[in-house]
């Protein structure tokens, strides 16, 4: 997957930009996220927590970082692992 | 990502949040972004390769460089006060071109027919007209063409990706982490780097921009009194000039102004000493960045600000004239000229290296093989990673091998009371083959003094390699728009 992908769920409203991704898919809300909208129906009860836009989306070894752009009802996760949110200490205004 | 996204974001999550203030105009997100969109229609429809922007800051250089994101051209803003043959020159660099500003001026340095030449008025009339741009992805080529300010030789064009800009973004803010009331005054040229880098990062902050189109302190102290600007970026020439207004009277109230950052030249101790006492409240940030490196690399933060001041040890006072330590997205490495990395303390090269850094011109790309960019920019890091800039690879002084930075002669050489202003270079030498000449601008009402105690001075603060050969009284030092010494014309008044 090549970072600058736009990804679209295919159970919520969340699209996601790449960052960076390594071997593996990407799924929200249980299912593959595609380029082109898919329908596989609601999100799985075990991956709707939801995802916020402006948030970045981490998974353990920081292989994977997603953005999301539009928010949705399901969550992300890489191979059905669940991704996290990256906290990144803020830096002040600069210009 | 494309930089346009930031905008579509920002107008989905606060359409109704004011993004901008211009001159009694004003849009939420959702009528910006709207706007930006009919302006990317416009753009297509001419056919052009390029935006330009001959114009001071105002919405239409803010539709411009995100109607030509959405639309997948270069925005080129160009800088208006350049002189008639050598905009002349850019010009026919970037036809077929949609130009917004001066259409009157361009027509008549570059009478190409393919090029589209609209005033502000009727291109931002236009943009808010026209149907938004139905199409697929305007891709991730060049976002932003800038010609360098050319102090050094013919201007190139330097070459931001959207990939480089959305890095440093993204890197450096956190998405709609702006504060209900934070407004953002934006007065620095919209042909200068920070110009653009403070439009990305406010509206990905989501706060409100408040554009002051030309610059003067008094402008400047009325609309952050009358908008409650909270933060703002400055040159040191503008400071200078703040300050110098606040001292004479002008009505002032800056209560709102939480945060100050500035950048883009060297600033005087005294000046961010001064300014640290006259703006208490105020948390200071001193930004380092590059065009080629979508603006800032390293800056100084406000603890450090205030540490410095507070602290008894010269070493850690000393940092109030660093520039602070490297963004963490960033690797930045001192090297000298064979290429080794130097330890703490020792002076050479600056490279930098990391997702924000372009170094590429529309000509070449200036990195290395393994992607670090040659900054030509000479400096330092102490024991603490803290960066201490010490002027131009080019400008430095090469005296019988030895490298003397102007920088340090010049703070010795204004520390003398009969001393308004200094310029330190390299002139040519039968013994040493450069030896260093100072060019002078005595303070109001005083002579300059001989020529023997200039040296005496340097002499006792600095090794003897630094004593002047030359001195040279001047009116006046020459300085471009953005405040930046302009060595190689000192150096040429020495026949060097």
């Amino acid at each position: 997957m090549k970072p600058g992908t736009r990804l679209k769920s295919a159970t919520c409203d969340t699209e996601v930009m790449v960052i960076r991704a390594g071997q593996g898919t990407i799924e929200c809300g249980g299912a593959p996220m595609a380029e082109d909208k898919q329908s596989a129906g609601e999100p799985a009860a075990d991956h709707a927590q939801g995802t916020l836009i402006g948030k970045r989306y981490v998974d353990a070894e920081a292989t994977f970082e997603l953005l999301c752009v539009k928010p949705g009802k399901g969550s992300l996760a890489v191979d059905g692992t669940p991704l996290v949110t990256k906290d990144a200490k803020p830096l002040p205004a600069s210009d | 990502m494309n930089i346009a996204l930031f905008l579509e974001m920002a107008a989905q999550a606060a359409p109704e949040r004011t993004a901008l203030v211009c001159d009694g105009a004003r849009f939420t997100y959702a009528e910006l972004f709207a706007a930006a969109q009919g302006a990317a229609s416009t753009i297509r429809q001419s056919g052009a390769d390029y935006v330009a922007l001959l114009d001071e800051s105002s919405e239409a250089a803010v539709l411009a460089l995100f109607g030509a994101a959405l639309a997948g051209v270069p925005y080129v803003p160009l800088n208006y006060r350049l002189a008639d043959p050598d905009l002349a020159a850019l010009l026919t660099r970037i036809t077929p071109c949609l130009l917004v500003g001066d259409a009157a001026r361009a027509g008549m340095l570059c009478e190409d027919p393919a090029n589209t030449l609209l005033e502000r008025a009727d291109f931002v009339t236009r943009a808010r007209a026209a149907p938004r741009l139905e199409e697929a992805d305007p891709g991730l080529g060049v976002a932003v063409q800038l010609f360098t300010s050319g102090t050094t030789g013919a201007p190139k064009a330097a070459i931001l990706r959207h990939t480089n800009l959305s890095s440093y973004v993204i890197g450096t803010v956190e998405f709609g982490s702006a504060e209900e009331d934070m407004a953002r005054l934006v007065t620095v040229p919209p042909y200068h780097i920070a110009g653009i880098a403070a439009l990305l990062t406010s509206i990905y902050a989501q706060c409100r921009i408040v554009l002051l189109p030309a610059f003067t302190p008094e402008g400047w102290l009325d609309l952050v009194a009358k908008e409650k600007v909270t933060h703002a970026f400055v040159v040191p020439t503008m400071l200078a000039r703040v300050v110098e207004a606040i001292r004479a009277g002008t009505p002032a109230d800056v209560s709102s102004l939480r945060a100050l950052s500035y950048g883009g030249g060297k600033m005087p101790r005294e000046l961010i000493e001064d300014a640290l006492d006259l703006f208490p409240e105020t948390a200071f940030t001193n930004a380092y960045g590059l065009t080629e490196t979508s603006s800032t690399i390293a800056l100084l933060g406000p603890e450090d600000h205030r540490a410095a001041k507070a602290s008894q040890d010269p070493k850690v006072r000393a940092r109030l004239a660093s520039v602070g330590r490297p963004l963490p997205t960033i690797e930045l490495e001192i090297r000298d000229e064979d290429g080794t990395v130097l330890g703490p303390n020792q002076a050479g090269e600056i490279f930098v290296r990391g997702e924000q850094v372009s170094g590429e011109y529309k000509e070449r790309s200036a990195l290395t093989a393994d992607g670090w960019f040659p900054t030509r920019d000479a400096g330092y890091l102490d024991e603490e990673g803290y960066l201490f800039l010490s002027g131009r690879a080019d400008d430095v002084i090469v005296r019988g091998g030895e490298n003397i930075s102007p920088g340090e002669i010049e703070d010795v050489l204004l520390t003398h009371p009969a001393i308004a202003d200094a310029c330190a270079t390299g002139v040519p030498s039968l013994e040493w083959g450069e030896a260093v000449g100072i060019a002078i601008v005595t303070a109001p009402d005083c002579d300059c003094p001989p020529h023997d105690e200039l040296c005496q001075l340097v002499r006792a603060r600095l090794r003897s390699s630094r004593v002047p050969e030359r001195t040279l009284v001047v009116d006046t030092l020459p300085y471009n728009e953005m405040g930046k010494l302009l060595r190689r014309e000192v150096k040429g008044w020495f026949g060097a």
